[in-house]
C-alpha cells in the first residue's frame, strides 16, 4: 500500500512542481520562440506518459497484490495488443520529431540578409569581429596570431583592413536585424551561449562555427562558455547589448579598425625594439 | 512449434559438445586468490567495482558541497574539475560497465545457460586482473603531482592535454588514458568469453528462445562492447600520442595564453565522433543487462510470465543495433555539419519505439500478476520510475532543436543520471538483493533493505528530478559557481543546497547497504535452495551456493522457457526450466 501511495505521490508531486514552482526558463530574447513552442510540446506529451505509465503501475501494484489465493494469469504474448502500443508509440514519436526538424531546418537555414558577427574565443576571454564597410570578413589564422595581431587576421587580405576589432567582452547588436555569428576558437573548446537567446553553439579550434538569430529585446544579455574549457571555465563571461540602431551605430563609430591597430601596434613594437 | 519459446517440448536434442568438467585447482591461491571459477571472478569484479564506486560516491558529496553550499566549501576550479571527471569516468565505466558484465555476467551466464564455467576459465581470470590493474592505475592518478586529470569525462582535446586543465600537462591525463587501456583489454578479455559462452556452451535443450532475459541483455551488450570499445581504444592511444609524441590527431594549429603551439592539421571533433561511437553504445551496455535483469525481477516476483517474450528479445537485439547509428546526438552543437542533425534526431526518436515496447511489456507483465512487494520487486519498480522519467526527458535532448537550448547545462546532467546512473543502479541492487541469496545462501537483513530502499527511491528522484529545472533556468554544467547572473530570475541557490542534502543522506543509505552486505553473510536468515521459487536455471543447482563446475555428475537438461509462472493445471506456480513436466490434456 505504501508503494501505491509513493508512485501516486511522485506523480503528483512532479506535476505540482512543474507548475508551481517559480523556475522556468529566463524570457527569450531572440526569434527563436518556435525552439520554446516544441520544448512547450514536448513537456506536455511526455508529461502526460509520465502520468499514464507511473499511474498504470500503481494501479496494477495496488489491484494485483499478493493476497492468499491470488494466481498469475498465464498470458505469454498478445500480438493484436504489442502492434497497436507499437503503432501508437510511433505516432507520438512522429508528432514530436516532425515539428522538431522543420524548426531545425530554419535554424540551420541562414537568411541572405544576416550581418556576419565573428566571436573570438581564447582562454579564457572573448572578443568580437565585425566586418567595415565592404561588408565582409577577412581571412583569418591561428597561425598569424601574435602580439600585434591578438586575432590572427591576415594583414594582407584587403577584406580585412577594415574589419572592426573589439576586444572587449562587451558586443553591441542592433535590434531586429538577423545576425549570423561565425565562431572562432584558437586554443581549445568554448561554445557561446546566451541563455535569453536559446541558440548555442561550440566553438572549434582548426574551424569556423556558425549559428544565427535575430535579436528582438533591448537590453544586456550574459554571455556564457558552455563548453568545459579548462579551470577558468566558469569566469569566461561577456556581454551582448542589443541596442536601437542609432546608439548601435554611436558605439561602432567608436570602434577601431584592424588596419589602425595593426599600425599603430607595428608602430610601437618598432620603437621599443631597441630597448630589448 | 518448437520455435515458440513457451511451449515445452518432450524431445530434447543429443548433446552436440562433450561435458567437460573444469580441472578443480589443489592450492589455496587457485582457489582463493587466482580463482577461474567464473562466479569468483563475478564476486571479485564485483567488490573491486563496489570498492572504486565509494570513490565516486565520496567524490559527488564533494561536488555537492561546493555546488550546495558555495559560500561554505569553496574548492579551487581545478579541484573541482578533477571531482566530477574523475566520479563520471568511474561511476561509467569502473564501476557501472565492470559490475553488469564482470560481475552479473560472469555469475549468471554459465548458471542462466547450464554451463559449468565460462569456456575460457584462464582469460575470464586474466580479465579480471586486468581490470584490477586498470582500477590501481586509476586510483594512482590520484597520488601523482597535479593530481588526476580535470577534463571533465569525456576528456575532449585539445583542453584535455594542454596546461589550462588540472593533470593536462602533468601525469593525470596519461594515467587516465593508460587507465582506459587496460580497461578494454581486460574487458576484451572477458568479453569474448561472455558471447562464446552463450554460444557454445548452453546445456541441450536451452536454445536462445530459452534463455532468461538476463542472458538475452548481458549478451547482446557484450556484443555491442566488442564493438565499441575498439572505439574508445584508438581514440585513448591517439591522444596519448599526441600528449606524449607530439602527433597531431585531435590537435589543430594551436595558440595557448599568446604562444603557438607546435602541433597543427589536426581536428578536435574526430575524438568527439570516435568517443561517442563508443560512448553512445556505452549507455546502451550498461541499460540493456538493466533491461535484461529487470524483466527477470518483475517476472519472479510477479509469478507471472514475461509478456511478450520474443518482443523484448527483438526489442533489446534492436535498440542495440540502433545505438550504433546515434551517437551524433551527443553533439548537435559541436560544430559538426548541420544537417547531421536530421538523421540522427530521427534515428534517435526510432529507438524510442522498442525502448518504449519494452516498458509497456514490463507494465503488461505485472498486470493481471500475483505481485510480491520484495525488495527486488520494490527496486524494479523504482526502475521504471527513474527509467521512463529519464527516457521521456531523453525526447527533449534527442529531438535536435530542443536540445540546443538544453545542451550543456544541468539538465543534461539530471537526464543522464536518472536514466543511466539512477536506473541502472536501481536494478543492480534489486539484483543484489534478489541473487545474494544464491551466492551466500542467506537473505538480506529485510529492514536494513527496506531503509535502503525508500531512502534511495525516495531521495534520488528528489535529486535529479528538480536538477531539470535548474538547467532549464540556464545554468550550464561544470561551472563550480554560477553567481547572480541577470538571466536568473528566481534564484536557484536554495534549490541546489536542497539537491545536497539529499545527496548526502542517499549516499549515506548506501554505506547502510554494504553494511547489510557483510553483516547477512553471517547473520542472514537462512536461504534454502530456492527462496524465490524461480524457475530459471541458476536456482535448480545441487548446491547453493553453487559448487565450482556448478552442477552434479550430469548438466541438466532444459525442456521450456523461463517464464513458466503460474501454469495452469501444473502442481506449483513455478516449473523450473529443467523439469519435464508436460500437460496431458491440452487446455481449453
Amino acid at each position: 500500500m505504501v508503494v501505491v501511495i509513493a508512485l501516486v505521490v511522485v506523480v503528483v508531486g512532479s506535476i505540482l512542481f512543474h507548475l508551481l514552482s517559480p523556475w522556468w526558463w529566463t524570457p527569450i530574447a531572440s526569434n527563436w520562440e518556435y525552439i520554446d513552442a516544441t520544448l512547450v510540446i514536448t513537456f506536455w506529451i511526455t508529461g502526460f506518459v509520465l502520468t499514464a505509465v507511473i499511474l498504470f503501475m500503481a494501479y496494477c501494484v495496488w489491484r494485483f497484490r499478493h493476497e492468499p489465493g491470488r494466481v498469475a494469469a498465464f498470458e505469454p504474448e498478445n500480438r493484436r495488443l504489442e502492434i497497436w502500443l507499437t503503432v501508437v508509440t510511433g505516432l507520438g514519436v512522429a508528432a514530436m520529431l516532425a515539428p522538431g526538424l522543420v524548426v531545425w531546418k530554419q535554424f540551420v537555414t541562414v537568411p541572405d540578409d544576416a550581418t556576419e558577427v565573428e566571436v573570438f574565443a581564447q582562454q579564457w576571454s572573448w572578443s568580437f569581429r565585425l566586418p567595415g564597410e565592404d561588408g565582409r570578413l577577412g581571412t583569418s589564422d591561428a597561425a598569424l596570431v601574435g602580439p600585434d595581431n591578438p586575432l590572427g587576421i591576415s594583414p594582407f587580405d584587403r577584406f580585412g583592413q577594415d574589419d572592426i576589432i573589439i576586444e572587449s567582452d562587451d558586443l553591441y547588436l542592433p535590434i531586429g536585424k538577423p545576425v549570423k555569428m561565425v565562431l572562432r576558437s584558437v586554443d581549445v573548446l568554448h561554445n557561446f551561449y546566451v541563455p535569453e537567446f536559446r541558440a548555442k553553439m561550440d566553438m572549434v579550434p582548426g574551424m569556423v562555427t556558425y549559428f544565427w538569430f535575430t535579436p528582438t529585446r533591448i537590453g544586456e544579455f550574459e554571455v556564457l562558455c558552455a563548453e568545459l574549457c579548462g579551470v577558468g571555465h566558469g569566469h569566461m563571461r561577456g556581454y551582448v547589448q542589443i541596442q536601437e540602431e542609432t546608439e548601435y551605430q554611436a558605439w561602432l563609430q567608436e570602434q577601431r579598425t584592424f588596419a589602425e591597430l595593426w599600425e599603430e601596434r607595428r608602430v610601437r613594437t618598432a620603437s621599443s625594439d631597441p630597448e630589448q | 512449434m518448437a520455435n515458440i519459446p513457451y511451449r515445452p517440448d518432450e524431445q530434447v536434442p543429443p548433446a552436440e559438445v562433450p561435458d567437460v568438467h573444469p580441472p578443480h585447482p589443489h592450492t589455496w591461491i587457485g582457489r582463493w586468490v587466482f580463482s577461474q571459477d567464473a562466479k569468483y571472478i563475478a564476486i571479485q569484479y564485483s567488490a573491486t567495482a563496489i570498492a572504486i564506486g565509494l570513490v565516486a560516491l565520496v567524490l559527488s558529496w564533494l561536488v555537492r558541497l561546493q555546488l550546495g553550499f558555495p559560500d561554505v566549501f569553496s574548492f579551487s576550479a581545478e579541484a573541482y574539475y578533477q571531482f566530477i571527471t574523475m566520479h563520471g569516468m568511474i561511476m561509467v565505466i569502473y564501476l557501472l560497465t565492470a559490475i553488469f558484465l564482470g560481475g552479473f555476467g560472469n555469475y549468471l551466464i554459465p548458471l542462466m545457460v547450464g554451463a559449468r564455467d565460462m569456456v575460457f576459465p584462464f582469460v575470464n581470470m586474466l580479465s579480471y586482473w586486468v581490470y584490477l590493474l586498470a582500477v590501481l592505475v586509476l586510483v594512482a592518478s590520484f597520488f601523482v603531482p597535479g593530481g588526476p586529470t580535470g577534463a571533465g569525462w569525456t576528456l575532449y582535446p585539445p583542453q584535455a592535454i594542454l596546461s589550462g586543465t588540472p593533470g593536462g600537462q602533468d601525469a593525470g591525463i596519461i594515467l587516465m588514458l593508460l587507465s582506459l587501456i587496460l580497461f578494454i583489454i581486460g574487458f576484451t578479455m572477458g568479453g569474448l568469453n561472455y558471447v562464446v559462452t552463450v554460444l557454445q556452451a548452453r546445456t541441450r535443450g536451452m536454445t536462445l528462445m530459452r534463455m532468461p532475459l538476463t542472458v538475452w541483455g548481458i549478451f547482446t551488450a557484450t556484443v555491442m562492447a566488442l564493438l565499441a570499445f575498439p572505439a574508445l581504444f584508438v581514440a585513448c592511444v591517439m591522444m596519448l600520442f599526441d600528449r606524449l609524441l607530439s602527433t597531431s590527431f585531435f590537435m589543430p594549429t594551436l595558440v595557448e595564453m599568446g604562444e603557438q603551439l607546435s602541433y597543427g592539421g589536426g581536428s578536435p571533433i574526430v575524438f568527439q565522433h570516435l568517443f561517442w561511437f563508443f560512448g553512445h553504445p556505452e549507455v546502451y551496455i550498461v541499460a540493456l543487462p538493466a533491461f535484461g535483469i529487470v524483466s527477470d525481477l518483475i517476472s519472479v516476483h510477479a509469478r507471472k510470465n514475461v509478456f511478450g517474450y520474443r518482443m523484448m528479445v527483438w526489442a533489446i537485439v534492436i535498440i542495440g543495433a540502433l545505438s550504433f547509428i546515434v551517437w551524433a546526438h551527443h553533439m548537435y552543437v559541436s560544430g559538426m555539419h548541420p544537417y547531421f542533425g536530421f538523421f540522427f534526431a530521427t534515428t534517435t526518436l526510432i529507438i524510442a519505439v522498442p525502448t518504449a515496447i519494452k516498458v509497456y511489456n514490463w507494465l503488461l507483465t505485472l498486470w493481471r500478476g500475483d505481485i510480491h512487494l520484495t525488495l527486488p520487486m520494490l527496486f524494479a519498480l523504482s526502475f521504471v520510475v527513474t527509467f521512463v522519467n529519464g527516457g521521456l526527458t531523453g525526447l527533449f535532448l534527442g529531438n535536435v532543436v530542443v536540445d540546443v537550448p538544453l545542451s550543456d547545462t544541468m539538465f543534461v546532467v539530471a537526464h543522464f543520471h536518472m536514466v543511466m546512473g539512477v536506473a541502472p543502479l536501481m536494478v543492480i541492487f534489486g539484483a543484489i538483493y534478489h541473487w545474494y541469496p544464491l551466492m551466500t545462501g542467506r537473505m538480506l537483513n529485510e529492514a536494513m533493505g527496506q531503509i535502503h530502499f525508500w531512502v534511495t527511491f525516495i531521495g534520488t528522484y528528489a535529486i535529479f528530478f528538480p536538477m531539470h529545472y535548474v538547467g532549464l533556468v540556464g545554468v550550464p554544467r561544470r561551472y563550480p559557481e554560477i553567481g547572480d547572473p541577470a538571466f536568473i530570475t528566481t534564484p536557484v541557490d536554495g534549490l541546489n543546497a536542497f539537491i545536497s542534502i539529499a545527496a548526502f543522506i542517499v549516499g549515506a543509505a548506501q554505506i547502510l547497504f554494504l553494511f547489510n552486505i557483510a553483516w547477512s553473510a553471517r547473520n542472514g536468515r537462512d536461504a534454502g535452495g530456492n527462496p524465490w521459487r524461480a524457475a530459471s536455471l541458476e536456482w535448480q543447482t545441487p548446491q547453493t551456493p553453487p559448487r565450482h563446475g556448478n552442477w552434479a555428475d550430469e548438466l541438466p537438461v532444459v525442456y521450456r522457457w523461463a517464464y513458466d509462472y503460474s501454469v495452469p493445471g501444473a502442481p506449483e506456480d513455478f516449473i523450473a526450466q529443467d523439469d519435464p513436466w508436460v500437460q496431458q490434456t491440452a487446455p481449453t
